[in-house]
């Protein structure tokens, strides 16, 4: 078990900058998910944690060592890959044994600690099989016990459900939790699919254009976004922003006024299902284009003003394309950002 | 539209009918030619070929040539493919330079290394010029055996070593780096991932390219032929003299037999021993 220090890492291939000095604290037994759209440096990170890549500047601690300059082996961590890279020309069991082997393990020790994986993972009755006869989820489930049998301080994990199909995704993610959370490792997950780092990690780091843009608890990414790709990128439907202006401290929207921090132009940025449906005259005046029945909600996309807006109404809501309806918004539950810069106005 | 069920076998009748035509026939007719002693069935033509006096000696320096060259070109190649598969950069250039051997004919390859090391070819010129030789040197008559069969394995392994390669540098980059990836994070020493991961991956490409390369090792016959003429016999080139200068068909046709089983048996060996489980496959 350790904690892990990443001071300051940047990294640039060729004229590319990749990370920009990238600082990340992760605390013993903490899962952090790495979320960003592709491109944004997420890999590369973990890539470098994990030793596979060398960064051009900074460092990585694990455990109070500094990891920098030593061989991905030497680092106490396991990995698992998007591809799962599990072995072909070995059956499960030695699969599951490879880190254990390396190590130099008897043959005792590898019997129990490979018992022990695949059991967490369910996979004992394939222990003697090879890969090519098990479906995508059973292959991930082997990569996962492979990285688990060795015990390591630090697990990385890569897009480890990406390449299974939703349903799948769905259960290996609940069952990756509950794993995880028994084996208490410390865990960064690097992944684009925000439900994913939301359900699985204890913090989520954004990331974007090579920096960590917002590092905060799930929850607080949702409903508190840092900057408005923040708020555009974590949930679904994304957040909406409405763009006004402010004076003498406050905002009119149709029928109703919110207090803003400065006057001027200014974005207000609220969830879809925030908003509460009243009639036109009282609320922010919303006007519907789409109506989309989803089973558990009703999902309305229109316009505030100039501004796309979706709104998540309850299923049993009757409305229509072309309906003006009026948004009435909880204080509490909005946020304020500045056109300029696109970040969160702080207090707010 | 449906297609017709026939229209797969009307399409590949062609080929089907010219390797009919052009190799079964007359593999059949040599074969049969081997076994015509004038009236009907004999083994006479095997006798004849096994009692001659240069049958021992061809015989040993092919398999000596085989099992010296192949195992030298199948390291190189695998030392080369895994240099290539580590370079960033230049690559294209690199592979391409090493291939170049592959376009130049087994004969002219056989008149360009006898032009350096015949009595007064380039090597000799240059030990001489350091004064290392007082004078024209042979290495390539009957009375240098072993000096004549190394400049057959130089010019062998110079010239042959790149298809092993390329066969190789195509099974090597089918094996995803995630695998030599993974094998790093837990652990593994680089010989450790050469013999766990990448040898045991490399096999179905291994095995193609030891056939194909054996094979053709046990056919050889130009490259000798341009050093050492009939200074160092060998199957394919008794089979040539018992044909051309003896104008004996029979017996050189018991010859092309007998490569014909040697490379059967050397295949069988090698589908068998490198055999990949179906179910370990990728």
């Amino acid at each position: 078990m350790a904690g892990i220090l990443i001071d300051k890492v940047a990294k640039q291939f060729g004229n590319a900058v990749a990370l920009q000095e990238i600082s990340l604290t992760v605390a013993d037994g903490e899962f952090v998910a790495l979320l960003g759209p592709s491109g944004c440096g997420k890999t590369t990170l973990l890539r470098i944690i994990a030793g596979l890549e060398v960064q051009s500047s900074g460092k990585v601690v694990i455990g109070e060592r500094d990891v920098s300059a030593l061989k991905p082996s030497e680092r106490g961590l396991a990995m698992v890959f998007q591809n799962y890279a599990v072995f072909p020309h070995m059956t499960v069991f030695e699969n599951v044994a490879f880190g254990l082997r390396m190590k130099g393990a008897g043959q005792a020790r590898v019997e129990a600690q490979v018992r022990k994986a695949a059991a967490l993972l369910h996979i004992e009755e394939y222990l003697g099989r090879y890969p090519a006869k098990l479906s995508g989820g059973q292959r991930q489930r082997v990569a996962v016990a492979r990285a688990l049998a060795v015990e390591p301080a630090v697990l990385l994990m890569d897009e480890p459900l990406s390449n299974l199909d939703a349903l799948l995704r769905l259960e290996m993610r609940a069952e990756l939790r509950s794993v995880l959370r028994e084996a208490g490792t410390t865990t960064i997950y690097v992944t684009h699919d925000q439900t994913e780092a939301m359900g699985l990690a204890d913090r989520i780091a954004v990331m974007h254009g090579g920096h960590i843009v917002q590092i905060d608890t799930p929850t607080t990414i949702y409903s508190k976004p840092a900057t408005r790709f923040v708020g555009g990128f974590v949930g679904s439907p994304p957040m909406n922003f409405v763009n006004t202006t402010a004076t003498a401290g406050s905002a009119r929207l149709g029928g109703i006024t919110l207090a803003s921090p400065v006057d001027g132009p200014i974005i207000l940025g609220f969830r879809g299902e925030d908003a509460r449906l009243t009639d036109a005259a009282s609320g922010m005046p919303f006007k519907v284009k789409v109506a989309e029945p989803m089973g558990s909600h009703l999902l309305l996309t229109g316009h505030v003003g100039d501004d796309l807006a979706r709104i998540v109404a309850p299923s049993s809501t009757r409305i229509g394309a072309g309906a003006t309806l009026g948004l009435a918004l909880d204080p509490t539950r909005i946020i304020w950002i500045d056109p300029q810069t696109g970040r969160t106005h702080p207090g707010a | 539209m449906p297609q017709p069920r026939w229209l797969p076998y009307l399409l590949i009748a062609p080929s089907v009918a010219f390797l009919a035509a052009f190799f079964l026939v007359p593999l059949g007719q040599t074969i049969l030619l081997s076994f015509d002693g004038g009236q009907g069935f004999s083994l006479a033509n095997y006798a004849r070929m096994a009692g001659d006096l240069n049958f021992p000696t061809a015989l040993r320096n092919t398999f000596a040539l085989v099992i010296v060259v192949i195992p030298l070109q199948v390291a190189l190649a695998l030392v080369m493919g895994l240099m290539l598969q580590k370079m960033t950069r230049g690559r294209e250039l690199v592979l391409w330079i090493w291939t170049i051997p592959l376009g130049v004919s087994d004969l002219a390859a056989g008149l360009v290394w006898l032009a350096i090391l015949q009595d007064s070819g380039y090597l000799n010129t240059l030990l001489f010029q350091f004064g290392l030789i007082s004078g024209p040197t042979a290495y390539l008559n009957s009375e240098t055996p072993i000096a004549l069969f190394f400049a057959v394995v130089l010019a062998e392994v110079w010239r042959a070593t790149a298809i092993v390669l390329i066969i190789l540098v195509a099974g090597i980059q089918l094996i995803p780096k995630e695998f030599g990836e993974a094998a790093d994070i837990f652990g593994a020493s680089p010989w450790t991932k050469f013999r766990k991961i990448t040898l045991p991956l490399l096999k179905p490409s291994l095995q193609s390219a030891l056939i194909l390369r054996t094979v053709l090792a046990f056919e050889v016959f130009a490259v000798v032929y341009a050093l050492g003429g009939r200074n160092f016999p060998i199957i394919v080139g008794e089979a040539y003299t018992w044909q051309n200068e003896n104008q004996n068909y029979g017996v050189a046709a018991a010859y092309a037999v007998l490569v014909m089983a040697i490379s059967l048996a050397a295949t069988v060996i090698y589908l068998k021993a490198l055999r990949v489980d179906p179910e370990a496959q990728a």
